[in-house]
């Protein structure tokens, strides 16, 4: 399956701040076929670092997608029965209006002058595009972490839109600790000379600080157990200690190629609005409890969470459960057994392909 | 000739859940009601009654296995805990609450059958009966805690931490000021209507809050 990557370009979006973004664009990519009553679209949504290209080979890279293993022909999202669509999302550094973007007012990058955005910003970019696509309603909306923020959002913000919602490994609101490891990588990025106040666009990028706000971050994704079993205490390429600061232990290796490979894909002034859009979700900011907020919530529901998850804790998810219940909503929740961590929903496919195909196909069974 | 009232035990039913108390709770429940089932295992009853009597279904599972299974089948399960999950429901929520072959395995029974009567208009609670004969005939001749086809556990891994009787049940709805609308017994495949506390292996009894 080749996935091509499509750009549509909008006059202009208002976002939360109450900025005036104009022009703005959008690059996504589908697979499978839209069904004449455009009844069959699924929207899937990225965490933090993904983009449009989420399955399939790209014409572009020749790379698969960051969710091949989910979707594609007999996978989870079965792409002989679905229209599954992708989308960068807003701030993005892969084909969708971000803070590398040309300001078209200077003729240079937005850089610093990029407005701060959130995740329902995101999720207004997103129906406009779905809008342009001709889809009245998705069958479903989906992504882990901060993509099941998307699905939630979505949820909320536009119910007769969708159908059914897959938020996994998620939550309604940053908690403190999220909101700290991002801070870490922000502060990271900002402390590299490079970094220039953003102004770095035609220069030396900050490399070293994005590098390090990426080890942070794959440290969160991954679990104790999963790092003991991936790593333990292994030296690399190296019978004994170096008595020196040059990676000693595999661990330290995989963490700096990850950061070294993170730079060459990955703009590091998206990496501060897309963490900040983050940290400001909160689902209730606006009410006062979340059951209040999910009340106009018409989807069904299919919650995950995973037990090594400590970054998005499976009490996130349960919390989530629990308002939508208040409802008496449609709404099942299962915490999957794994050691991945947070990493599990991008890992650890296989239970979740039958869970989520088993409840794709009543949601479709239950619609016609 | 059974009374035309009582609920009759489809075959089908039967072949289709292989437990006579699923038989039965798939009988006394009306077509397009709202049912929560509580210890819901993979889901067959409610995926059953989804099928057949186009029921809005609803379950909670704690055992992550037979939660994957059920939501694998198209049924929205919660994975967790039965009182958790009860207190989470708006009251009358649902039309019946469910709660077979498991009170007898809960923490804390009285405070789970009155949030079922609360988020429920009306409760079906099955149980396996601790006063049948062959129960007394066990712990009478051996001196030891029974152990029989319907109790087959020893002692120390027995998921049973209650052991109740039909007249237990009958003297807590009394005392409860609960309605019982109907009960079934059964033993076997078999309907029981004599001396149902010695003969019944599984009771099934509907309730609901006197008005």
């Amino acid at each position: 399956m080749i996935a091509e990557v499509h750009t549509v370009q909008f006059d202009s979006i208002t976002l939360d701040s109450g900025v005036e973004l104009s022009p703005v664009q959008v690059a996504w990519e589908s697979y499978g076929s839209l069904d004449s009553a455009a009844s069959n679209a699924i929207l899937v949504l990225h965490a933090f670092s993904g983009d449009a290209h989420a399955a399939g080979v790209s014409q572009e890279t020749g790379l698969p997608g960051w969710w091949d293993n989910m979707i594609g022909p007999g996978k989870a999202f079965d792409t002989d029965k679905y229209f599954v669509i992708c989308s960068n999302v807003l701030g993005g550094c892969r084909g969708s209006t971000g803070p590398a973007s040309i300001n078209p007012a200077t003729g240079c990058p937005w850089a610093m002058t990029f407005p701060v955005i959130t995740i329902a910003d995101m999720v207004r970019l997103q129906k406009k595009l779905i809008d342009h696509l001709g889809i009245r309603r998705l069958l479903a909306v989906t992504g882990g972490s901060m993509g099941g923020m998307q699905a939630l959002e979505w949820a909320v913000a536009y119910p007769d839109s969708v159908i059914a919602a897959i938020p996994i490994a998620t939550t309604a609101r940053h908690s403190a600790q999220q909101i700290a490891f991002d801070e870490v990588g922000r502060q990271a990025i900002m402390a590299d000379p490079d970094w220039c106040g953003g102004n770095y666009y035609g220069k030396n990028p900050p490399a070293r600080g994005l590098a390090v706000a990426r080890m942070v971050g794959h440290i969160t994704y991954m679990s104790d157990d999963s790092m003991r079993e991936k790593f333990a205490r292994r030296l690399r390429g190296k019978e004994q200690f170096g008595f020196d600061f040059e990676a000693d232990f595999e661990v330290e290796s995989y963490l700096r190629y990850r950061g070294r490979q993170f730079v060459d894909r990955f703009d590091a002034n998206s990496y501060l609005y897309i963490t900040k859009a983050m940290d400001y979700f909160d689902l209730t900011a606006s009410r006062a409890t979340l059951a209040a907020v999910l009340e106009p919530v018409t989807a069904r529901f299919l919650v995950l969470s995973f037990t090594s998850d400590w970054l998005y804790p499976s009490y996130q998810s349960q919390e989530i459960v629990r308002a939508l219940r208040a409802h008496n909503a449609d709404v099942a929740y299962c915490e999957l057994p794994s050691n991945y961590g947070h990493d599990a929903f991008l890992v650890d496919v296989a239970e979740q392909t039958d869970l989520i195909r088993g409840f794709l196909d009543s949601t479709a069974k239950a619609r016609s | 000739m059974a009374a035309p009232t009582q609920p009759r035990i489809d075959p089908f039913v039967l072949d289709v859940l292989g437990r006579s108390d699923y038989a039965i709770i798939g009988e006394l429940i009306p077509p397009n009601s709202a049912v929560l089932d509580l210890g819901c295992g993979e889901g067959e009853l409610l995926a059953w009654l989804a099928a057949n009597k186009r029921v809005k279904a609803r379950g909670v599972e704690l055992s992550g296995p037979k939660v994957r299974k059920a939501i694998a089948s198209g049924v929205s399960v919660f994975h967790g805990d039965l009182l958790d999950a009860l207190a989470g429901y708006p009251d009358f929520a649902f039309d019946y609450v469910i709660l077979s072959q498991t009170l007898q395995e809960t923490a804390e029974p009285l405070k789970v059958l009155r949030d079922m009567l609360r988020c429920g208009r009306k409760a079906i609670v099955a149980f396996p009966n601790f006063g049948h004969w062959r129960v007394r005939v066990a712990h009478l001749f051996t001196g030891r805690a029974p152990r029989t086809k319907l109790f087959p556990y020893d002692w120390y891994d027995s998921p049973n931490i209650h052991f109740l009787t039909v007249t237990d049940f009958q003297t807590l709805a009394a005392q409860e000021g609960w309605t019982i609308e109907r009960e079934i017994f059964i033993a076997g495949k078999r309907r029981v209507s004599l001396l149902p506390n010695l003969l019944a292996e599984t009771a099934v009894f509907l309730i609901r809050r006197k008005n």
